[in-house]
């Protein structure tokens, strides 16, 4: 029983985690359709500046951290006006090249100015404390991953489902031209939600930083990660992200508590399998 | 024979219209390391500790000038640092090798080293196995037994009595916990459970809760330096395994580069390795000094001494032996000298260094406020202890 507990608990809090690094991508690539293997890029940049603020301006965790976002969507703002604007019109394979592209300029930037050992962001000790749940202990960031992943995805699910900016949003998507000839302004609108997945990308990286910490290599060490997620979800649902990032969550826990010399194989496994049945992700119709 | 006189010298001797013997000749090195990737931490830290030996010794060594060469393996790659190794052997016609980051990369060139009779010194690569491959080998930092054992027969002279090992599942981790369990049941302990991580690992919850539920006296662990070592030891922390009294033990998982980035959750954990950053000797004092003075953002630790012991090695050789490879090799053997990290001795068998194993626990150093690897205890002399294992 308790064996059973502590999978589900280890397990949503994990895929809630995954949720948090992995949601800016569900906006760029599952709304947006564009094929962004810089997301990791994103979200090292926003730890990153949080990092240095922390520790040369002596700044506090959560102004940092604010501050992070900001400067990662300052960042993507030119980024998409002069870079990725281009890019929406090319081909997968031309996109997965122009993305990875900037994300090893991203990378070699942070090698140069920062090294390319960890970048720590300590938490204050009001949140470095754990929360005793009787028959075990849950860190209490990992409770705070939770509710911020809850509010991120209700946020999000009213924004893109109730809101004028969702309604043109999802119509530039499906077809920008006729989109664009009903009088929307399709390049803000994607603009702004280029932005918004990058500021997402880096409140994913800094609330993520407990359990994936923030290095020159992140996006290249964690892309899998993000990529799987998406892929499971399928295209065009941030809701569909958030149920796959749960039930990979759990799978991977289930595995590492049961099988733990399997336990990377088991997951991978469940993966194939789930594509291979299912090649559009959760709900995916076949075109 | 391969006695190398560069053009240069060779076409400024003509000019002044010298004699051929007056002027020292020159030895190459060939340094084989990442200097890209991921792993470009060892390859600045190997040259950073060479120019440091370089500015305190001088550039001869008896009447030869010593030249470094620098080759980037990027990160484990065999083939590469095989071909590396070949031009450096070629084209550069280098007398000696040195670096080495990697087991395979430092495996896949010992063909070339019987060849050649070139003596390679190992700035890092940890597993015993290696030195066994050829005889041209020598080694400059640790093996993971000899690491791994005292620190099972400390923890037994502790009053452990029942551990948990969980290690990466790769070579280096299971080299250490192989090393681990044979000493502690020898030792009379009980080993409860062997845990292998996959390499991929984000999480480690999963695997510190099996522990936790096990209530083992201690935990003994092996990751790969950087992000894994950090999820770990932050998830130890978390889910209060310090707090139900299970130890942490360990080797190089509080290397002195990513140290401070663990934090507060880094102190008291307790391992056995065989360099510290916070030795307490004059000559590691100066030679830290020595090392920031010339690289104001370098962090000195394991990496640094093994590079720094092997350039002092390579200049020993090529004192008593010139370009002659197995010369040279006797020369090395049974070595003695003394290091920044404490009392150092050539193993004539195994080729790697003996040396003292030092027990330490994280602390806060209170003048600098810098999370430190204090010295709590010391095992003398420890050789090799995989050899033929």
């Amino acid at each position: 029983m308790s064996l059973f507990l502590n999978i589900l608990i280890d397990g949503v809090a994990y895929g809630m985690i995954l949720f948090m690094i992995s949601v800016g991508l569900s906006v760029t690539m599952g709304l947006m359709r564009v094929i962004n293997l810089a997301h990791g890029g994103f979200a090292m940049v926003g730890g990153v500046v949080a990092h240095v603020l922390m520790s040369e301006a002596g700044i506090g965790y959560v102004p940092a951290a604010l501050l992070g976002i900001v400067a990662t969507v300052a960042l993507a703002w030119p980024l998409e006006r002069l870079i990725y604007r281009r890019i929406y019109g090319f081909g997968d394979l031309q996109q997965v090249l122009a993305t990875i592209g900037l994300t090893f300029l991203m990378i070699a930037t942070v090698n140069r100015l920062q090294g390319s050992s960890l970048l720590a962001l300590p938490l204050p000790t009001v949140l470095a404390q754990s929360v005793d749940l009787g028959f075990r202990t849950l860190p209490l960031h990992r409770v705070i991953v939770i509710g911020v992943g809850a509010v991120v995805i209700v946020g999000l699910w009213l924004l893109i489902e109730r809101t004028r900016f969702g309604i043109k949003l999802r119509a530039a998507v499906d077809n920008r031209a006729t989109a664009g000839a009903i009088g929307i302004n399709t390049g803000l609108i994607y603009t702004a939600t280029f932005c918004l997945g990058a500021g997402l990308a880096a409140l994913g990286g800094i609330l993520g930083a407990e359990m994936l910490p923030i290095e020159a290599y992140y996006p290249l060490r964690y892309m899998v990660l993000f990529l799987v997620v998406v892929a499971v979800g399928g295209m065009g649902s941030i809701g569909r992200s958030f149920l796959a990032a749960l039930g990979l969550g759990l799978i991977e826990t289930a595995s590492r508590y049961l099988v733990p010399e399997f336990g990377t194989i088991f997951y991978f496994a469940c993966i194939i399998l789930f594509l291979a049945l299912r090649p559009k992700g959760l709900w995916g119709r076949l075109a | 024979m391969k006695r190398t006189i560069s053009g240069l010298s060779a076409a400024a001797m003509l000019l002044l219209g010298t004699s051929l013997g007056a002027q020292a000749d020159t030895i190459k090195v060939g340094v084989v390391a990442p200097f890209s990737g991921p792993f470009a931490l060892y390859g600045k830290q190997f040259q950073e500790a060479i120019q440091v030996y370089q500015a305190e010794h001088g550039t001869t060594a008896g009447e030869h000038e010593i030249e470094f060469i620098y080759k980037d393996s990027g990160g484990p790659n065999p083939d590469q640092a095989r071909s590396l190794t070949q031009e450096l052997l070629i084209k550069d016609r280098v007398d000696y090798l040195a670096g080495y980051v990697f087991t395979p990369n430092a495996m896949a060139v010992a063909p070339l080293l019987d060849q050649s009779e070139t003596p390679l010194v190992i700035f890092n690569a940890a597993t015993s196995a290696i030195n066994a491959q050829s005889d041209y080998y020598l080694r400059t930092s640790y093996t993971l037994w000899q690491v791994s054992m005292p620190m099972a027969e400390w923890a037994y002279d502790q009053g452990i009595r029942s551990v948990v090992t969980a290690v990466s599942d790769y070579g280096p981790g299971i080299d250490a916990e192989n090393a681990f369990v044979a000493a502690f049941q020898e030792a009379g302990g009980e080993i409860k459970d062997s845990i292998r991580m996959p390499m991929s690992t984000t999480d480690f919850t999963p695997f510190i809760q099996s522990i936790r539920d096990q209530a083992p006296d201690a935990l003994f662990t092996f990751l790969p330096g950087g992000p894994p070592t950090f999820g770990f030891t932050k998830t130890y922390n978390e889910n209060g395994l310090r707090d139900e009294g299970i130890m942490f033990l360990g080797t190089a998982e509080t290397e002195e580069s990513n140290l401070q980035a663990f934090g507060d959750a880094a102190i008291g954990l307790t391992t056995a390795y065989h360099y510290s950053a916070d030795h307490d000797s004059d000559l590691n004092r100066a030679f830290i000094a020595k090392n920031t003075e010339m690289h104001p953002d370098s962090v000195t630790n394991w990496a640094t001494i093994g590079a720094y012991d092997g350039t002092h090695l390579i200049y020993e050789m090529v004192e008593a032996a010139g370009t002659d490879g197995p010369a040279a090799i006797e020369a090395a053997k049974g070595l003695e000298w003394e290091s920044p990290r404490g009392p150092l001795v050539m193993d004539p068998e195994t080729r790697t260094v003996v040396q003292n194993v030092y027990i330490r626990e994280v602390e806060r150093d209170e003048e600098s406020g810098l999370l430190v690897n204090r010295e709590k205890g010391v095992i003398a002399t420890v050789g090799d202890l995989g050899w033929g294992k």
